[in-house]
């Protein structure tokens, strides 16, 4: 009685799971089934009609999008932006958590307590001051202007991230490396990088998402030539409904690139996302 | 407090410094130096000064040149628009971080009790890898007012038509000057019972009319009984011309379906639904006048489903997308947490017969407080930061009903409102909130170092 009891229970948790997991991948198969279909079609019907007449399926859309040069253009620079970004901050937040972990240096306690404090930090109030200095500088509406400031805003996590990874490592060995006469820049490189490569792993991934998903930033720091997919589909968001047929498809090109690399290392994102949070 | 924790932190990493030689030590703390020099740098040029400049630049006007003190923050209060941000702002942090902690926890117990919990998990976390832009044109899509093209105004109509119909003839009309029409779309004719009524209508779309209709005439012609109020509603309209108006003829239809209802001084007394020949019939009415009523139920026009972006939904709507994005989140990381709970206790609970939701309510959630308190206050900050996703949901005119701290600091220093000094203050109001999480941070990095 009590077994069959807990196997209907079981039952009904697998039904309702199985709901909700659905209800999870309609808006994407949507997504993905409305960048297949004519702009016609879309302003006809649902994508669901499409379910009972794939013929209306077809990769035209991608096609035509590939020979939009603004959309080609736009993905490079996602491109440009989120490679630098994402190596800037693994190179400088490994040596700066390095050195907050094993070197001695005069207010090593204080400033890592700034950098814990900096983790909440919204980038909203970096904005105009950043736009003002970068003005100054000739860097507003430039690449290396918006991958500065994406570099900065995710330093405070990635720093703590690494601080707290490399702390962890043995006294031991570190100590038996400096008996050899090792220099601190040859036991960076040959021990600790090596010995961090998880922690290194999971900051590089989150770090890239964080900087190709990112809209508000090069909303403000990039010009039209510079902009990301993210800026170039949203000046045409104003048309919504009338252009489906370029939203849909950009979207998904888009995000494709993340959901990939979320698949192939999804242990990685799923510890850096969880070491970051109360960020 | 603050000197015993610096001290053993101190303790343990410079003890495994270089060997106490003072010249090799102070080589030493110049590569330290090298080393932290540049996420220094990076930090205090963009992320320290800006700060200090934004709470400098609050206190002065649009332009920057004259110091105005506190007003851009007295402004925030008192402009309609900054007010509506604030408040759904608050609305914002009160209800998503509850919502989805209460829901990652249900998940994260739930797909414990199935094999492919990690295939369920997956699906679910991956919305925290596809960006706002893409989120929100997704749901854009989704929640299209049209029912033809949302998939949500889509599944809500059917359901909703499922449970309370569709109206029969949403086009038809009462024959002018044969009935009358009242206020709220019904139409009515007076009868008295023993009489027989003829209701003619017009304005039936040829595919509105059901497969059965069956001509009208033969039951038109029937005479009530003493008690007895008969009649018939037909389409007054002869296929192909001819037919007198007002007239029941031999090839026009009844209307099968129609609710019709017998009133007196006001309150229905019977009610009834046409045969395929249009026929009704009330029974054991006492002698006297009635109003027969066709209900506007009949004609009412097709349910077009909810308005999610209109002004009344869109930040509910968007907030639903948010789950959708975070969910997966808080299921994963109270998951996390679930699986490095102490087995035995749970064993022993079991064993001493507790029932699951004891369990759950007594050992899980207590014992799950502190992961919990983290999800929760992982989301209260990145919730109030919510920028894209509002800013692509919301349509143009809806903007301003949607429009949340973040959107409204980017509107009011870069959209058009050009007042840096206001958008300053905002940005400042932004960084006072999450205050409080910097002060968690920073004390639970202190008790991680004990």
């Amino acid at each position: 009685m009590n077994a069959l009891r807990r196997s209907l229970g079981n039952g009904l948790v697998q039904a309702v799971l199985v709901v909700i997991g659905l209800v999870w991948l309609t808006p994407l198969a949507g997504l993905f089934l409305s960048s297949l279909r004519s702009s016609q079609d879309n302003a006809k019907g649902g994508w669901w009609t499409a379910l009972s007449g794939p013929g209306q399926l077809s990769f035209d859309n991608y096609s035509a999008l590939l020979k939009n040069a603004g959309m080609t253009q736009a993905f490079w620079n996602t491109v440009l932006i989120s490679v630098p970004a994402t190596t800037l901050v693994v190179v400088i937040a490994a040596l700066a958590g390095y050195a907050f972990a094993w070197l001695d240096f005069p207010l090593r306690e204080p400033l890592f307590l700034l950098v814990v404090a900096l983790l909440v930090v919204p980038v909203q109030i970096g904005l105009l001051p950043v736009a003002k200095l970068f003005g100054a500088l000739g860097l507003f509406g430039t690449i290396p202007g918006v991958v500065l400031f994406h570099v900065a805003y995710g330093l405070p996590f990635a720093v703590f991230l690494l601080r707290n990874y490399f702390a962890e490592m043995p006294k031991e060995m570190l100590e038996a490396a400096r008996m050899d006469g090792g220099s601190e820049w040859r036991i960076f490189t040959r021990l600790v990088l090596p010995v961090g490569r998880p922690a290194i792993a999971s900051l590089a991934i989150f770090q890239f998402l964080w900087v190709w998903n990112d809209m508000l930033v090069a909303l403000l720091f990039a010009d039209s030539s510079s902009q990301p997919l993210t800026v170039q589909l949203q000046s045409q968001i104003r048309q919504f409904g009338s252009n489906i047929d370029v939203l849909a498809p950009g979207a998904f090109l888009s995000l494709i690139v993340p959901v990939v690399v979320f698949f192939a290392f999804q242990r990685h994102f799923v510890q850096g996302v969880m070491a970051g949070s109360v960020k | 407090m603050t000197a015993t924790t610096l001290e053993k932190r101190q303790a343990g990493p410079r003890a495994a410094g270089p060997a106490p030689v003072r010249r090799g030590r102070r080589r030493g703390r110049l590569i330290a130096l090298l080393f932290v020099f540049p996420a220094l740098l990076l930090l205090g040029a963009l992320v320290v000064y800006p700060v200090l400049f934004s709470v400098g630049r609050s206190f002065f006007d649009a332009s920057g040149t004259r110091f105005v003190g506190g007003d851009n923050y007295a402004e925030m209060f008192r402009d309609p628009a900054t007010l509506k941000a604030i408040r759904n702002t608050t609305i914002w942090v009160v209800v998503a971080p509850a919502l989805l902690t209460g829901l990652g926890l249900i998940l994260a117990v739930l797909v414990e009790k199935v094999r492919w919990a990690t295939a369920f998990k997956l699906l679910l976390f991956m919305p925290m890898a596809v960006s706002f832009l893409a989120a929100g044109i997704i749901f854009r899509l989704a929640y299209d007012e049209d029912p033809d093209k949302g998939v949500l105004n889509a599944a809500v109509v059917s359901v909703h038509d499922a449970f309370k119909g569709t109206s029969t003839y949403p086009t038809a009309r009462g024959r002018t000057g044969l009935l009358t029409q009242d206020r709220d779309g019904s139409y009515r004719t007076t009868a008295s019972a023993g009489d027989s009524v003829t209701l003619p209508m017009v304005g039936v779309l040829p595919g509105d009319l059901p497969r059965d209709a069956s001509p009208a005439r033969t039951a038109a012609a029937r005479k009530a009984g003493p008690g007895e109020l008969r009649g018939v509603v037909y389409l007054d309209f002869t296929p192909g011309g001819g037919g007198e108006q007002g007239k029941v003829d031999p090839k026009e239809s009844g209307l099968p379906g129609m609710k019709v209802e017998a009133e007196r001084d006001g309150k229905t007394v019977a009610s009834a639904t046409t045969a395929a020949d249009g026929s009704f019939r009330f029974a054991g009415l006492t002698a006297g006048p009635y109003t027969v009523k066709l209900p506007e139920s009949n004609f009412a026009p097709p349910y077009q489903g909810v308005s999610w972006l209109g002004p009344a939904l869109v930040t509910p709507a968007i907030i639903g997308a948010y789950l959708w994005i975070w969910t997966g989140f808080a299921m994963v990381l109270i998951g996390a947490g679930l699986s490095a709970l102490p087995r035995d206790a749970l064993e022993a609970a079991r064993m001493d017969g507790a029932n699951e939701w004891q369990i759950f309510r007594r050992i899980t959630v207590p014992l799950l407080a502190p992961v919990l308190t983290v999800v929760f206050v992982t989301l209260v900050i990145n919730v109030m930061k919510v920028f894209d996703l509002v800013y692509i949901i919301a349509p143009g005119p809806v903007q301003e009903d949607a429009t949340v701290l973040a959107t409204q600091m980017w509107l009011v220093s870069f959209g058009g409102g050009n007042d840096q000094g206001l958008g300053s203050a905002l940005g400042v109001l932004l960084l006072l909130l999450v205050i409080p999480a910097m002060v968690f941070n920073v004390r639970r990095f202190r008790n991680s170092q004990r």
